[in-house]
């Protein structure tokens, strides 16, 4: 119950041409190194795959809905289906040179063990997620007194497939938790703007619509 | 003991019988200097192989794509059958324009060894007594047709395959391509098969041998030389099996309950409703182009198979440092070879680092999915094969 269940529409980045490519997708794959081996969790319609294989990586995916890996396969991209919480303890050690878990985390059962597989199964793990302490969400909760609803989150709470929500904040607790290190930290803002990497954590929080950090084992 | 409508015409089982031996195909012929290493020991030799190619070998050689056929197909892939003349059995995925684009690849099917369409099976003749092989055959595995295979290609002068492609026992060869020759094998795409025989499925297949032995036509597999054939053990066999190659709903949205040509039960045996007509005529017309002991041998080679077991019982060591790519495809409703097998292997893939895309294309047409009308299985096999050919740098 935990990949690519819902692909996250983010404003300001909708498709305006065939080129016209997600902001945090070219964040996401500008972290990563040409020539590497990319593992994709969650990868949805495999427009990030598609990006990377374009920029001659050797990208590979795994995605819970059977519609999402047909036609990732019918576009000749090496998907599987299966699922994060369960499937990511069939890959090796080592296999990978990155793993990528995009827009995905907050909806596995096991947030922390799947994290734990991404650093085992990659050198390094690029983890986006949307920020549930942006100030938006926060005001509803404040002022509306139900759970916050936004365009990129429109679900309510009842059906919702993401159950794992977290701030940046946490996120950054957890790695400390689970002795992970990490090498970059981008918060976007609702354009998909980073917030300015001079301003302190709590504006990350505040501000960042979502997060996107490029992890390594520490 | 089942009444089977047609007892097969004598014609076309002398044609048939002429076919073994003299095949309307093309023929690699392989003398006593190069006889076939059998997995039970005996060097087969000498034997031959029959073949059909479609498309044209580009000059680097790398456009090959070898098809292996399932249990009781053929090498007529995408011709007129000389047997029944009935269209090619993948005529929907072979042809210009179609996924195994013949304008673009080079299309090799030869008739696996054990087979009765004139690669040397039991319906052959044994050189040594004039007389049809018959149970004096002996047993063959998939490794064994694998061999075979990569024989006739060195023969061909094709060193590395762009792409094996198969479904059921088909896919069974192309795994076993894809461990014998990683080298030789570029892509690979195993439909609707396994690792392993599993145990329902060796069940099966004795149920379908038992039916074959069970008939008195069938003479210790001597009926050649008696002139008869075991033709009702045959068909109940065939009955038998095609039922696994369907499904529950697929079966009830074709027949439901109908009745045959009558409004009312006949209160008897005959074929009141019309799965039973139909399964009838599935069996009969079977008999007309299959030899009854190359359904037993051909069995059997399925039922030994398992990966796994040649590897220390570790499925991924089979796999461990492949290159080749690799697009598994399973259908849902596929009791067969349902899609945990097929996940199982993706698993050990997996393990092996392998590029592998799997997809499960949800149907209820059952095992034989991957040989009818299923666009999503055509859409998936030309991207995958479009990409590999890209990586492979076959012109557009």
């Amino acid at each position: 119950m935990a990949i690519g269940q819902q692909t996250l529409p983010l404003p300001g980045l909708a498709q305006q041409g065939a080129e016209k490519q997600r902001a945090d997708h070219l964040l996401v794959a500008g972290m990563v190194t040409p020539g590497s081996r990319v593992l994709d969790v969650g990868c949805g319609d495999g427009d990030l795959l598609q990006l990377l294989e374009n920029r001659g990586i050797d990208g590979r995916g795994i995605e819970l809905s059977r519609e999402g890996v047909n036609r990732c396969v019918a576009k000749g991209l090496a998907v599987v289906q299966g699922d994060a919480d369960t499937d990511l303890v069939n890959y090796p050690d080592d296999a990978f040179d990155y793993v990528i878990l995009s827009q995905t985390l907050q909806a596995t059962r096991q947030p922390k063990a799947v994290l734990e597989n991404l650093l085992r199964i990659g050198r390094r793990a690029i983890v986006s997620f949307p920020n549930f302490g942006f100030w938006k969400m926060r005001l509803q909760l404040l002022v509306g007194g139900h759970m916050p609803r936004t365009e990129n989150l429109p679900a309510t709470w009842y059906d919702t497939p993401n159950i794992h929500f977290c701030t940046i904040k946490d996120f950054v607790q957890l790695c400390d938790e689970i002795n992970v290190k990490m090498e970059r930290a981008v918060a976007l803002d609702l354009y998909g703007r980073p917030v300015p990497l001079t301003l302190p954590w709590w504006v990350w929080n505040m501000f960042g619509e979502q997060g996107v950090f490029l992890l390594t084992r520490g | 003991m089942v009444s089977v409508k047609s007892v097969p015409s004598p014609g076309i089982a002398e044609e048939r019988s002429h076919e073994a031996d003299n095949p309307t195909s093309l023929l690699a012929r392989f003398g006593a200097d190069q006889p076939l290493k059998l997995d039970c020991g005996v060097d087969l030799s000498p034997f031959q192989i029959a073949y059909q190619t479609y498309g044209t070998l580009n000059a680097e050689r790398s456009n090959a794509i070898l098809i292996c056929h399932a249990l009781t197909a053929d090498q007529h892939v995408a011709n007129v059958h000389p047997v029944t003349g009935k269209p090619g059995w993948w005529e929907n995925m072979v042809g210009r324009g179609l996924p195994l684009d013949v304008d673009r690849y080079f299309i090799i099917c030869a008739n696996v060894i054990g087979g009765c369409m004139g690669s040397t099976g039991p319906a052959s003749t044994n050189p040594a007594t004039g007389k049809p092989w018959g149970l004096d055959f002996p047993v063959v595995t998939i490794p064994d047709m694998v061999r075979a295979q990569a024989m006739l290609l060195d023969r061909l002068g094709i060193d590395t395959l762009f792409c094996v492609v198969g479904g059921s026992m088909g896919g069974m060869q192309v795994l076993q391509w894809t461990v014998a020759y990683p080298e030789r094998v570029f892509s690979a795409l195993p439909t609707a098969c396994s690792t392993r025989h599993s145990a329902q499925n060796i069940a099966f297949h004795e149920l379908g041998r038992q039916a074959v032995m069970a008939d008195p036509n069938w003479h210790q597999g001597r009926y050649a030389e008696q002139a008869t054939l075991p033709h009702r053990g045959l068909a109940v066999a065939r009955m038998a099996a095609h039922i696994t190659y369907l499904s529950d709903a697929a079966l009830h949205r074709k027949f439901g309950r109908r009745m045959q040509d009558r409004d009312l039960p006949t209160f008897s045996f005959d074929a009141d409703f019309q799965v039973e007509s139909y399964l009838r005529y599935q069996g009969s017309s079977f008999v007309e182009r299959f030899d009854a002991n190359s359904y037993l041998y051909l069995t059997r080679a399925m039922d030994y198979f398992d990966i796994a077991a040649d590897h220390d019982g570790v499925l991924a060591r089979a796999f461990r440092g492949i290159k080749t790519r690799f697009c598994v495809v399973s259908f849902t409703s596929d009791w067969l070879f349902p899609t945990a097998e097929s996940r199982a292997l993706v698993h050990a893939l997996n393990a092996s680092s392998a590029r592998v895309s799997f997809a499960e294309i949800e149907t209820d047409k059952g095992h034989d999915a991957f040989l009818l009308d299923v666009p999503e299985y055509f859409d998936i096999s030309r991207g995958f094969l479009q990409s590999a050919g890209k990586a492979r740098g076959l012109g557009g």
